[in-house]
């Protein structure tokens, strides 16, 4: 006689439709309140209010004045510190060679810690190249380190109203 | 005599781990991109870009973010507002912080998120506003760009 040992195990059936429900409405949710958020930073400037009765505080170092004059739909026509004009497509980048020079970091990082540059800006002008002025004049990356050049950056007030 | 044959129905049953697991995964992938913080990051402001714009090492203690579109609408805390009333929403903020019994106010950073496009002179007049209500520290948020900035225009 032949015995059969059949295997009458129950087989416990979890619902999983309510589950894969919630999961694809989480899934929804996140595709849908997704966006792309490109990677920012910050320079960060300190400056205060300049007090009316209060001396201005004495400094050693003159302040480097940078003049960025607007031209036609807020381009940018001339960019001069002090008496030097920078010209050319890569202006920038020779403000930036220019403040190397006069500051001659060769000492290392830091050594132009108490020197200030004013920004004077035209009203009109695009604010994507006062972005580059400050890029230009606060420091520069060398094997993927960032040095630091010049840290005490400031506006003038707007001088020109609509 | 004759024996009927027991019709076994079988329930074809697709294996269904391998989707759960990609659903999962997907889950986790946008849970962790996701970002919530719309009020302060508006998409209709296009920052300008530089390589040397970095993130900042640690959050900032008191954060206030005003931003600027290129029509030179002021965003501030979801509303859009003119320079009259951000002077009016600034002073209320330092009033708040000054109220703390550190003084919170010197511990306060105006982010400022204006558009490329946008003029200088408002940006300044957004500078300008704030240091009325008596905040000195200021980052000016840029995006981040792995191209130097300075070769072209």
């Amino acid at each position: 006689m032949k015995i059969r040992h059949t295997d009458h195990r129950d087989r416990i059936d979890v619902p999983m439709t309510p589950m894969i429900d919630i999961v694809f409405q989480l899934l929804v949710f996140f595709i849908m309140s997704f966006k792309i958020v490109l990677p920012e930073g910050d320079f960060n400037i300190r400056m205060p209010l300049p007090a009316n009765d209060a001396p201005a505080a004495p400094s050693e170092l003159p302040v480097f004045n940078l003049r960025m004059t607007a031209g036609e739909g807020g381009g940018l026509e001339q960019l001069s510190m002090d008496s030097r004009v920078f010209e050319g497509e890569d202006r920038f980048a020779k403000l930036h060679s220019y403040i190397r020079g006069l500051i001659d970091d060769s000492g290392g990082p830091g050594t132009a810690e108490d020197q200030e540059v004013e920004i004077n800006a035209d009203y009109d002008l695009h604010y994507d190249y006062v972005m580059r002025a400050i890029t230009a004049l606060s420091g520069y990356l060398e094997n993927g380190q960032r040095h630091q050049l010049i840290e005490k950056i400031r506006l003038t007030p707007p001088t020109e109203s609509e | 005599m004759r024996l009927t044959k027991a019709k076994r129905h079988e329930i074809t049953e697709g294996d269904m781990t391998p989707m759960i697991d990609m659903t999962f995964q997907l889950i986790a992938f946008f849970m962790v991109l996701i970002n919530f913080s719309d009020v302060e990051q508006d998409q209709r402001v296009n920052l300008p870009a530089s390589e040397l714009a970095k993130p900042p090492d640690t959050a900032y203690d008191e954060p206030l973010t005003v931003q600027m579109t290129a029509d030179e609408t002021i965003l501030f805390g979801g509303d859009e507002i003119d320079i009259d009333q951000l002077r009016g929403r600034l002073r209320t903020e330092a009033t708040l912080l000054r109220a703390y019994k550190d003084n919170r106010l010197k511990d306060a950073t105006v982010v400022i998120r204006a558009d490329l496009r946008s003029r200088t002179g408002r940006v300044q007049e957004i500078i300008e506003a704030c240091q009325e209500a008596g905040f000195d520290t200021f980052a000016l948020r840029g995006r981040q760009s792995d191209v130097p900035t300075l070769t072209s225009e």
